[in-house]
């Protein structure tokens, strides 16, 4: 867990205000957290468990439980790699070999530079595209190792 | 609430609307499996096992959340239901170790035994298991993951029965386990230990330590009990082999705790069986105070003590000894040293350690109401519609009634108000929080006294009805206006309003108190205050109000009403009433002293001064428990005889002439009466360590020796004799004493006792108004010791440490004293958490690690006196309260000072 010092709490109490006087209010909060924050630090979800007067381990519970949401920081730029089966039979493993290769790190993992998170998603609905890359929200279709190369070098 | 009739398994059931299938079934004898469920939690539905076939349903239904409807069939056993059964067992032994032969939990184990009855022996599904490491890193007990069926009861068990939301569900899929946050150790949580997760556990995945290669579930003998530790008096029940406490579990039908306990009493109770138990009797050797002994037969000790008792009784006067008894020990014991006091040597120089805790409870309700007890129940206080908690640190010090006020909190039914200078952890449950300066309390009262007369909020038909002194309260009351008030005591004016009209308005109130409002030179004061505040409001006399006080020892009730008190006869009777003297008299057929003896600060003041120079201590340690402890140190070397009896070599038996060896709770029949005056039976439980004696058996042979025999070969004999003397024991007998006990006033063996006291009238008549004037605490903060020090306790340590920190739970967990002071406070002395400081009052000075703590206000300074090696008493002053004597052990001034090096 990365704990950095500078984490500026105030910047919390718009969606907290937002949220104040509705309960079961938890994952939009934790939601708009994330997109304040980038991730959920700790030191945020201990402020947020006094404010919204749920315990910690109960917030703990709902952030492990839906892959939505993050416990460390992420990098500034998202890979997401298909694995479905069509995409998988067109090359997509390849394909997230040579990510990671040039990436330097495993599916799942941030750089140490913070510049990219590489994560593997199961299908995205897209698959006469295959073998599938979303970079920041972009799709890229019939991807291939040297595509993707050019791709990532660009950013 | 309507009927609804049903069949199950072709009987015919009529149950209450809402009643779930699982219970419908249970109430015709019919138990159906189950994993996940339990009756003190709320159904989840999850593990399936309970599932049942009703007909017109589609599928099968979960039997233990399904509410039952009007002519619904219900089959429990059929083919179906046990094929699904099955299923589900094998599906949990899957992922399950098969090492029951070593399993703690096997004989007790849910999964093992449905897998028994239903015939799974063993499973068809093969795949991935789970290899946990064991989580051995607190010292009550092992997690072991690998078993754990996520069936969720610890989780409940945590968040809905003791309110503690350390652990949750964490992860997903088949990576989900039970964690807390950020699947750390529990000891890096809010975990408090209470063992309530251990207990709720069906399987093998959480485990007391005490209990590990123990021996087997079927070997253990079962004792139910009372507690020893607190004024709750939590109902236990002991699992013992070879003489030995293996384990506590809290039975779930027991009347106070209904199966619920804190960390002491869960894993506290290993002291029974510490290897520095006194074994047998021991004459000094050597110097006094030196600590040397050697080893004595009973009779050598008996004989001696007898000796040197009479020797100085003749030489200098019966009043020249005095006696401490103990509010640990029974009821009955305690009944015998205030005979052995007052009928075998001739003096009223009894007391113990209420002196420290209540005694101004006693002076101030007995003047107000007409006996000073609790006026209420602890079952109670879930239905008030507000509480108000004054001076009391419930969850550290009674955590079992602090779980009774979070659940009416919790379920909206309650109001909480806490009025407490430091933040203490009722301060969460609470809708407003007056923190006052320490020692304004009778400041505060009267300020909401003030504003409930002039908003017109009182109970007139109440005051007109009930009381008297009235018109001289709301003169007395006319100084203390809110601003007034709002500077006396740092409240805000706002919140005094509020708490003012909240407690006043609500249907039903009551005020729970401790020791912040009694170990004051102001405690009578702060207590006729209160009595003022429910009087006025008419919350008195009926369920779920009244004033209550939270007595501390686990008997420090039943010593008070058996008459262990320099003015007090058993049944609150005063040793100058000539018809009273004159009863006891006839009882124990000796004449007896009419003068009030001398209290607890007293004895010690008078053996300073030489006038007192023998001394009787039964399990209480006034060196570490008593006011400026320099004091005590010099008064038991002046002493020429000191015997002290307890269970352990403690502080003050290092001073003693003859140590002799008295035994535990789990060793000893006897009773105890809890804070809402519930006599309890304490029940035999192992034989006594080494040559240690049942107390009362001590008391009775030293008896004889002195020329006055006393034979008694059984508690329930000694409770014949209270009860025949003490009207409000009048109808408590041994063969009454049940599972429930009894609640005094009990008058007769047709009397069911008394629930909540003052019904349609006090016990004095009239209650009675006092006008309380506010006064400063005797010492106040200067220039030279700029510190407020208060003190008090935590939750797992119990007093002078003589019990708790010999339990090695207990003591591993919280090994050394710590102060507690404000981060700003902290800033300014440049000191951070773990610093050693020199922290000093007017009377002595102590090393202690800090502890930095938004807890504290600024200004105020915090510590327990439960450690030896830091013995905050040699701190505190013995200023006492004018009336009942109780020492101020919660305001003195102090300065904090860096440790110097050479330490």
């Amino acid at each position: 867990m990365v704990i950095s010092n500078d984490i500026d709490l105030s910047l919390l109490d718009p969606v907290l205000e937002k949220y104040q006087f509705e309960e079961g209010a938890l994952i939009p909060i934790l939601q708009e957290t994330q997109q304040v924050y980038g991730y959920l630090p700790e030191e945020v979800l201990v402020h947020l468990s006094r404010e919204v007067r749920v315990p910690l381990s109960q917030i703990y519970a709902v952030v492990t439980f839906y892959s939505q949401f993050y416990l460390t920081p992420r990098g500034r730029n998202i890979i997401r790699v298909c694995r479905g089966t069509a995409c998988y039979v067109r090359g997509g493993r390849s394909v997230l070999r040579t990510v990671e290769g040039f990436l330097g790190i495993r599916e799942g993992n941030t750089t140490a530079d913070y510049k990219f998170t590489l994560e593997t998603v199961a299908c995205l609905g897209a698959c006469a595209m295959g073998p599938v890359v979303v970079i920041n929200g972009k799709y890229f279709g019939k991807m291939t190792s040297t595509r993707a190369k050019i791709v990532l070098k660009a950013i | 609430m309507a009927k609804v009739s049903l069949t199950i398994d072709n009987q015919k059931v009529v149950v209450e609307e809402g009643t779930t299938i699982f219970q419908a079934a249970k109430g015709v004898g019919i138990e159906i499996p189950h994993l996940c469920h339990r009756e003190d939690m709320l159904p989840t539905s999850a593990c399936r096992l309970c599932v049942v076939e009703v007909d017109g349903a589609r599928n099968l239904v979960a039997s233990c959340s399904y509410p039952v409807s009007n002519n619904m069939v219900v089959r429990t056993n059929t083919e179906r239901v046990i094929k699904a059964r099955r299923l589900i067992i094998e599906l949990l032994l899957s992922d399950h170790p098969f090492d029951c032969m070593t399993c703690e939990k096997s004989g007790a184990c849910d999964l093992e035994r449905y897998a028994y009855e239903l015939g799974v022996p063993t499973t068809r599904f093969q795949g991935e298991k789970h290899a946990y490491p064991l989580d051995e890193t607190n010292p009550f007990f092992v997690r072991d993951y690998n078993k754990c069926i996520l069936c969720g009861r610890c989780v409940a068990a945590c968040n809905e029965v003791q309110f503690v939301e350390a652990i949750n569900f964490a992860h997903r899929g088949f990576n989900t386990k039970v964690a807390t946050p950020y699947d750390r150790s529990l000891l890096d949580s809010t975990c408090l230990f209470c063992g309530q997760c251990v207990a709720a556990c069906p399987v093998g995945a959480l485990t007391e330590k005490s209990r590990r290669f123990q021996g087997r579930e079927w070997e253990f003998r079962k004792v139910s009990t009372v507690c020893p530790y607190c004024g709750v008096g939590c109902n236990i029940e002991l699992d013992i082999k070879d003489n030995r406490i293996v384990r506590v579990n809290a039975p779930a039908n027991g009347v106070v705790n209904q199966g619920r306990l804190c960390v002491k009493g869960k894993f506290g109770l290993d002291f029974v069986h510490s290897p520095e138990r006194l074994t047998t009797p021991l004459i000094r050797d050597g110097e006094r105070g030196d600590g040397k002994f050697k080893e004595a037969s009973w009779e050598e000790a008996l004989d001696l003590v007898a000796k040197r008792l009479s020797e100085l009784k003749n030489r200098s006067g019966a009043d020249s000894l005095a006696i401490l008894s103990s509010a640990k020990c029974t009821t009955e014991e305690n009944y015998l040293m205030q005979k052995l006091a007052r009928a075998v040597l001739g003096t009223n120089n009894i007391d113990h350690c209420a002196r420290l805790c209540h005694a101004s409870t006693v002076t101030a309700l007995s003047a107000a109401f007409g006996s000073a007890a609790m006026t209420n129940s602890i079952a109670e206080l879930r239905d008030a519609d507000c509480i108000f908690i004054i001076g009391s640190n419930t969850s550290e010090n009674h955590p079992i009634i602090a779980l009774e006020i979070m659940e009416g909190v919790r379920h909206g039914k309650t109001k909480l108000i806490v009025a407490d200078p430091r933040k203490v952890r009722m301060v969460d449950y609470a809708h407003l929080w007056l923190r006052q300066k320490p020692g304004t309390d009778v400041a505060l009262i009267n300020g909401m006294l003030h504003i409930i007369i002039a908003e017109n909020l009182y109970d007139a038909d109440f005051v007109q009805a009930r009381t008297e002194g009235f018109e001289e309260l709301r003169e007395a009351i006319a100084e203390y206006p809110p601003s007034i008030v709002s500077q006396i005591t740092g409240i805000p004016v706002d919140n005094l309003y509020q708490a003012a009209r909240l407690y006043a308005q609500s249907p039903k109130a009551c005020i729970l108190f401790a020791m912040g409002i009694t170990q004051h030179t102001t405690g009578t004061d702060n207590i006729l205050a209160l009595a003022n505040l429910a009087m006025l409001t008419g919350h008195l006399g009926r369920e779920s109000t009244g004033v209550s006080p939270l007595r501390g020892q686990n008997n420090v009730q039943g010593a008070c009403d058996v008459g262990a008190l320099p003015d007090l006869f058993p049944g609150y009777e005063s040793v100058t009433d000539e018809v009273s003297q004159g009863k006891f008299e006839q009882a124990w057929g000796v004449s007896l002293p009419d003068t009030p003896g001398l209290t607890v600060v007293e004895m010690i003041h008078k053996a300073v001064a030489g006038q007192v120079k023998g001394m009787y201590i039964m399990g209480e340690d006034p060196v570490l428990s008593d006011p400026n402890n320099t004091l005590v140190v010099r008064a038991l070397k002046n002493l020429d005889f000191l015997v002290v009896q307890d269970i352990f070599l403690n502080e003050t038996a290092k001073f003693a002439d003859v140590v002799l060896p008295g035994v535990s709770f789990a060793e000893k029949d006897g009773t105890f009466t809890n804070t809402e005056r519930r006599i309890q039976r304490v029940n035999k439980s192992i034989k006594p360590i080494g040559d240690s004696k049942p107390d009362w058996q001590i008391i009775s042979e030293l008896a004889s020796r002195l020329g006055y025999t006393m034979t008694y070969n059984h508690p329930a004999e000694i409770m014949e004799e209270i009860a025949s003397l003490t009207p409000i024991y009048g109808g408590v007998h041994y063969d009454r004493l049940n599972q429930q006990g009894l609640q005094w006033p009990c008058r007769n063996r047709d009397d069911p006792g008394t629930k909540y006291l003052h019904k349609g009238r006090f016990t004095r008549g009239l209650g009675k108004f006092h006008a309380t004037p506010y006064r400063e605490p005797f010492e106040l903060p200067d220039e030279d010791y700029p510190f407020i020090l208060t003190t008090g306790r935590i939750l797992y340590h119990w007093h002078g440490g003589t019990l708790s920190r010999h339990s090695p739970g207990l003591a591993e967990i919280r090994p050394e004293a710590e102060v507690e002071i404000n981060p700003q406070d902290a800033e300014m002395l440049c000191c951070s958490d773990g610093d050693l400081v020199e922290l000093a009052s007017r009377r002595g000075e102590i090393l202690v690690k800090v502890k930095v703590t938004d807890k504290s206000p600024q200004g105020v300074a915090f510590m327990t006196f439960h450690f030896k090696e830091a013995p905050v008493n040699r701190l505190t002053i013995d200023a006492l309260d004018p009336v009942a004597k109780i020492p101020e052990f919660k305001v003195c001034s102090v300065k904090i000072n860096p440790a110097t090096s050479q330490e």
